[in-house]
């Protein structure tokens, strides 16, 4: 087991580091100098010159590289181009928005999809099947920002149920700020419903199918008892899989739904680091990005190995 | 004899590729995808055309609702937007196609390598792929636009750069069970070079594979340039690209009263991802039999 989660860590750690060299590399793309990027086109060149010392960008690029990613580890993001206030005083709370974004969508979308899924799978090839399955791949391929604005248009504006922000205000209590983020957090639940739903139904199939069930079956328990106790016990070990390599595409999605909803969370800033060219946020978010997802696929990767017993003793021999 | 051979076989495959193609055009679920797509490709070469009206002409009157004159009504800055929808179609029938042919060729090419060669190489090009996977391709492709300037051509190749180890990934794995095969090892002892081994021997046996996870590519492509688009970092103005009228439109959403400018080139882009997956689920039916 000890041998299993060190080789998993070690495989993340890996991951990370060809990820920090590619969005370091990402950003030496930018063309022309940041100083002058910066200070503008009619700044002196002794001032350019004096900024680029300042931040560091005229060392070796190796050099550069290291010293950002020593003060990454140290939580030292950088000084934002644009803001002229540490990176990490800005992406910190806007990451706490975005989490909380994403744990309104991720609670409502994972009992959802897993029940969808496997009923789907008990009424298989018949009319609740071909539903869930048809409409859930439907909504995985329409662009969020489409969905969203159905949503809108249905809850915000015909029905008026919901707000059309997601930017609660700023002493809302817990209750009114779930409140704002439920429809942005639908709007992502329709996406990402398809892909978990999809996964539980395969899973509760193929376990359905399985000799342990038939004589779970022929030993006379009840169907409610053979689908809890032994059809999902099997059944839900993908879908967790699934759910994580999910999270890379709800990160995403945020990127826009933030836009969308106005809402500051991390997606909004890396938008905003975007359309300002201010590298340093930028290189920084996508960063932190890329960990909360390897992150998320780690745990998701350890929870797995814990639930599943064939992992579990295969890695104890 | 030895003449006689080929010729049995390459029969036996047109054979093969007409029973194919007979079962495609009879499958409703393929047909009615094909359709609307083939309706899509007619109105992105001749949108403009058809239109009844300039697609950018600003001098209509301004938000007047769905009528005779204007079938879907008129947006903010007084277009046409049944026309609009009409002649939006080019530019994502454009990009679309491009980056998803360049990530399927970049996938194939690296799947067959690291799948072939297996070992150290296989290892590095993982690697390559999982950091790749760790990011959303929304975040990587605003990354590499803003480092590079956007242009329609960046955009093809950031998609399609993405694209590239996903498809490889696929690939990979069909090459992996395929290499097990008597064919192969029957090949590399007549003395062929890997080269010829990997794409002649090999490639035709895993096209359906490939040609799947194409149309698959072709939905995640859509959903990726019009979010982009959605975002100022695809299609630029004055396209009557859909997603372009979406963004330019979807603040007049808190009045209400507009939604038909955000609601026809909202339908069209979603019946293009319902026609393309509609294609993807027919051609999978029939190829992964």
């Amino acid at each position: 087991m000890a041998r299993f989660l060190l080789r998993r860590f070690g495989l993340a750690l890996a991951t990370l580091f060809v990820l920090s060299v590619l969005v370091f590399a990402a950003s030496q793309l930018l063309p022309g100098d940041i100083g002058r990027n910066v200070l503008g086109p009619f700044a002196s060149p002794q001032d350019v010159a004096r900024l680029d010392h300042q931040l560091g960008v005229d060392r070796p690029v190796y050099i550069q590289y290291l010293d950002w990613v020593w003060k990454f580890i140290h939580g030292d993001l950088g000084m934002s181009l644009e803001y002229q206030v540490p990176v990490s005083s800005l992406l910190g709370p806007s990451l706490i928005n975005s989490l909380k974004l994403a744990a309104v969508a991720f609670c409502l979308v994972v009992p959802l999809s897993i029940f969808g899924g496997v009923y789907a799978a008990l009424r298989r090839g018949r009319l609740p099947d071909r539903v869930i399955t048809l409409t859930g791949l439907s909504f995985t391929a329409i662009p969020e920002f489409i969905s969203a604005i159905v949503l809108i248009l249905i809850f915000g504006v015909l029905l008026n149920w919901l707000p059309v922000t997601a930017a609660f205000p700023a002493d809302a209590d817990f209750f009114t700020q779930v409140y704002y983020l439920l429809m942005p957090g639908m709007a992502l639940v329709l996406v990402l419903f398809g892909y978990i739903a999809r996964m539980a139904r395969t899973g509760t199939i193929d376990a359905l199918e399985s000799d342990y069930t038939r004589t779970a079956y022929l030993k006379g328990l009840d169907t409610a008892t053979v689908v809890r106790r032994h059809v999902l016990r099997n059944s839900l070990l993908p879908t967790i899989a699934v759910i994580a390599t999910q999270m890379g595409y709800l990160i995403g999605g945020l990127v826009v739904i933030e836009k969308l909803f106005n809402y500051n969370g991390i997606g909004q800033r890396i938008y905003t680091a975007a359309v300002n060219k201010d590298f340093t946020m930028l290189q920084s978010g996508v960063l932190v990005i890329g960990l909360v997802y390897l992150t998320a696929t780690l745990l998701a990767d350890i929870l797995y190995s814990l639930l599943n017993p064939r992992i579990r003793y295969a890695a104890a021999e | 004899m030895s003449t006689a051979a080929p010729a049995v076989r390459l029969q036996a495959a047109q054979i093969a590729r007409r029973e194919t193609l007979r079962q495609l055009v009879r499958s409703k679920i393929f047909m009615s995808g094909a359709i609307i797509i083939a309706f899509w490709i007619f109105c992105a070469i001749f949108g403009y055309r058809i239109a009844p009206h300039d697609p950018l002409d600003q001098s209509f009157p301004q938000l007047v609702g769905p009528s005779a004159t204007y079938f879907f009504g008129t947006d903010q800055l007084g277009r046409d937007v049944f026309s609009r929808v009409l002649a939006g179609a080019r530019d994502i029938l454009l990009i679309v196609p491009a980056a998803t042919l360049l990530g399927i060729v970049g996938g194939t090419i690296v799947g067959l390598i690291s799948g072939y060669f297996r070992g150290r190489v296989d290892d590095v090009a993982s690697r390559i792929v999982d950091a790749v996977l760790a990011l959303p391709l929304i975040v990587i492709a605003v990354t590499v636009l803003v480092a590079l300037g956007h242009s329609t051509v960046t955009l093809i190749i950031v998609i399609g750069v993405v694209f590239t180890p996903i498809v490889s990934r696929t690939v990979r794995a069909a090459v992996l069970s395929e290499r097990q095969l008597d064919y192969v090892a029957a090949s590399q002892l007549s003395g062929e070079r890997a080269p010829y081994v990997m794409f002649v021997e090999i490639l035709p046996n895993v096209m359906g594979p490939i040609i799947v996870e194409t149309t698959v590519r072709l939905g995640y492509a859509i959903f990726a340039v019009a979010g982009l688009t959605f975002l100022g970092f695809g299609v630029r103005p004055p396209s009557p690209d859909w997603a372009l009228q979406i963004a330019d439109n979807y603040t007049l959403l808190g009045a209400g009263t507009y939604s038909w400018t955000v609601l026809f080139p909202g339908l069209a882009i979603i019946s293009l991802v319902v026609a393309v997956n509609l294609v993807a689920d027919g051609l999978s039916r029939v190829l992964e039999r």
